[in-house]
């Protein structure tokens, strides 16, 4: 029982993942700025960000509905932490594994949007309303890519779990490499799940000012900053978890330490790739996602296919 | 909002799209604009009136303050203004450093517009990247004049700091050094996938309605209006100089980038000619306080378009009548007509588009009846009647001026 809420408290649980967030949210800041040719914040100025508006004044908008406004951030942040608590770390197991668990996972981490788009609407300001409805609309786009990349990946696998995923790739040490188209557009679909250039439309600074996040302050928002932090890394798990599923070791220290590199990195391709392009247009987003990501996501799942008759 | 699927969003007089206060009123269904209602106004200062008060030495700074990117623009058109209705030879070499400092304030206003482009499209590398490699026209100014963006270089009859050889040489140094960026922008604006998604098909004015609407500058050479007052009008030693005019066919704010971009190419060349050509001789004439009475109109390529002063003198130390028309007041109806029928996400790019300074185009318009009666506000189209009867009692007509116009007036 201990054991247990150690697990979801402490490690892996909520106060490790709230950490990692917040660190990765400064190297995504730091390479972002380095990229740009800035200086950049320092490495705790996420914590500062978190702690001053922890500390700062709450206001919920008086024609707002109180109880879904204060429901949706808290919602949104437990189920990316839950997300976490799947992913094997620095073992091939991970304590909550069950048959299905990466199926949960990709509904966990959808339902930040969801919660995003409950807080955004409820909060009634026009432009937040704007904001989650664009969240909503974007969520249609890149969720089926996402969906169907990672799952090629498990079709291979023949398994719905991820620990037996990772099992299965560490058997047969080179077959990740047949992934990697699906890991690509995984990665491209992860940018929209984060609201990240060039997918921050429902978050575009110079059109809806911020979004569903445009009524929050002090609390809240830092809840709803923490969750896109943690949604960051435990996306970036799952698609390390699933893509590059090498590195383990016997040592549970050495295997750790990969596995955070493998989360790093993938962070420095989401910078990378947040550097180099303009926002587009949701129309333009819809037309990307649909007309390149659904295709060769099907492609992926088409190769899976013929290797699995080819390979056994 | 639920019945009819339509609502008006503000944007402004405070949205992060705007760099200063301006209301956008946008009517919206779903993601379409349906239309805009744009209220000028926050950022009255009234400049014109306090130059009525101020002697003409004292208009000079005032004016200069109109702008805070183009304060070498007002400044010079205005000083240009006195100059004719005084009858003063100004001399030559002030004429090269007027010129000079207005290309090196082109470079700082294209520069920094290609930033806020790319920040009102979402690609804040091209914001960090321009705004960075402005900094060198800045501090190019600064060694020259002093200040980074109100110049003080202007007075009535010449300059008031001459040019060194030394100082040459470093502007020589720092226009390569930034023909080489502005290489990598053109690279960049013609060729990144994602600007030319968000840019071209945005914001469209054709030939005609740029024509009908009156775009000026960039804005309307990007529709192929092909129009520069340094060209057609020259003032200071553009006369002497030799440059293009960029005109574009896209008539897009794709268009518009692609005009400004290589505007900046055609200013390193004007800065090279006026530095290799700047004649030796005094850099100032004296001129008396007073300044003799009549009125001029002084025209004035500033970098976001046609730049207007009027000013009328009446013998005094004062002027009696200064009128300022700011290109974006120009502009502005083209506004309007570019965002019919687009999305909500074009619209900060598309406003972006025309380098609006909405603090220079503020103004005010009251009319006052007889004193008995008490002010009172008329509809815009009763003020337009009011003005084409004012002028026809006077003796010009303007009712079929949109006709004559089109009948052959292209210039």
């Amino acid at each position: 029982m201990i054991k247990e809420l150690l697990y979801i408290l402490v490690f892996p649980g909520f106060l490790f993942v709230s950490i990692a967030g917040l660190l990765a949210e400064y190297v995504d800041r730091k390479l972002y700025a380095r990229l740009q040719n800035r200086i950049g914040p320092p490495w705790f100025q996420p914590f500062a960000d978190i702690i001053k508006l922890i500390a700062k004044e709450e206001v919920t908008p008086c024609q707002a509905n109180p109880r879904m406004f204060h429901a949706a951030p808290l919602f949104a942040l437990t189920a990316v932490i839950t997300a976490f608590l799947y992913t094997p770390l620095w073992h091939t197991s991970s304590p909550f594994s069950f048959n299905g668990d990466i199926i949960m996972v990709l509904y966990l981490l959808t339902i930040p949007t969801l919660a995003f788009f409950i807080g955004g609407w409820y909060s009634t300001s026009l432009f937040a309303r704007i904001g989650s409805v664009r969240a909503v609309t974007q969520l249609f786009a890149y969720e089926v890519p996402l969906f169907m990349s990672i799952l090629a990946s498990a079709l291979l696998a023949n398994s719905w779990s991820l620990v037996d995923i990772v099992l299965f790739y560490t058997r047969h040490p080179w077959y990740w490499c047949f992934n990697l188209i699906g890991f690509f557009v995984s990665l491209v679909a992860l940018l929209g799940k984060l609201e990240k250039t060039p997918f921050d439309i429902p978050e575009a600074e110079t059109e809806v000012v911020a979004g569903a996040f445009t009524e929050y302050s002090g609390k809240l928002l830092a809840f709803l900053r923490l969750c896109i932090d943690i949604e960051m890394v435990s996306g970036a798990a799952l698609l390390a978890a699933v893509f590059f599923p090498f590195g383990f070791f016997q040592s549970a220290f050495l295997s750790f330490v990969v596995f955070i590199l493998k989360i790093l990195g993938i962070i420095a391709l989401i910078s990378l790739l947040r550097t180099v392009v303009a926002r587009l247009r949701i129309d333009q987003m819809i037309d990307f996602c649909w007309k390149l990501l659904v295709p060769f996501a099907l492609l992926q799942i088409l190769i899976n296919l013929v290797l699995k008759g080819v390979l056994r | 909002m639920h019945d009819s699927h339509k609502f008006n969003i503000p944007m402004g007089p405070q949205h992060p799209a705007l760099k200063e206060p301006e209301g956008f009123s946008v009517a919206l269904k779903g993601e379409k604009i349906l239309g805009v209602e744009i209220r000028l106004g926050y950022n009255h200062r009234g400049i014109e009136k306090a130059c009525e008060q101020n002697t003409y030495t004292q208009d000079l700074y005032l004016i200069e303050r109109v702008c805070g990117i183009c304060s070498h623009t007002h400044a010079t058109c205005f000083v240009q203004a006195i100059e004719e209705i005084a009858g003063i030879q100004v001399p030559k070499r002030a004429l090269y450093i007027r010129t000079l400092i207005a290309e090196l304030e082109r470079v700082h206003s294209h520069l920094l517009w290609l930033g806020v482009a790319g920040h009102e499209i979402g690609f804040d590398t091209l914001l960090m990247y321009s705004w960075r490699d402005r900094e060198i026209v800045m501090d190019i100014l600064a060694m020259l004049t002093g200040n980074r963006v109100n110049y003080g270089m202007n007075t009535i009859g010449g300059v008031r700091r001459d040019i060194t050889p030394e100082q040459a040489n470093d502007v020589l140094k720092a226009v390569s050094q930034l023909e080489e960026r502005t290489k990598y922008y053109i690279d960049v604006a013609t060729k990144e996938t994602t600007i030319i998604k968000r840019l071209s098909g945005v914001g469209v004015v054709s030939y005609d309605d740029a024509v009908r609407l009156e775009a000026v500058g960039p804005t309307g050479r990007a529709s192929g209006l092909d129009r520069d007052v340094r060209r057609d009008d020259p003032y200071a030693a553009y006369g002497e100089l030799d440059f293009k005019v960029i005109t574009d066919n896209h008539c897009d704010v794709f268009g518009r980038t692609i005009v400004r971009v290589k505007e900046l190419m055609e200013s390193y060349k004007i800065i090279r000619q006026t530095i290799a050509n700047m004649p030796q001789g005094p850099i100032v004439v004296k001129v008396a306080r007073k300044i003799p009475a009549g009125e001029a109109i002084s025209r004035y390529e500033a970098p976001r378009g046609e730049d207007v002063h009027y000013v009328k003198a009446n013998g005094s130390e004062m002027p009696e009548r200064v009128k300022i028309r700011a290109p974006t007041l120009a502009n502005i109806q083209v506004v309007k007509h570019m965002l019919k029928d687009r999305y909500l996400a074009d619209m900060p790019i598309v406003i972006a588009a025309i380098d609006p300074c909405f603090s220079c185009t503020d103004r005010m318009v009251s009319i006052e009846y007889d004193s008995n009666k008490k002010n009172e506000t008329i509809s815009w189209a009763t003020l337009h009647d009011y003005s084409i009867r004012w002028h026809r009692e006077r003796g010009t007509d303007f009712t079929d001026l949109n006709k004559r116009f089109k009948a052959g007036l292209k210039v």
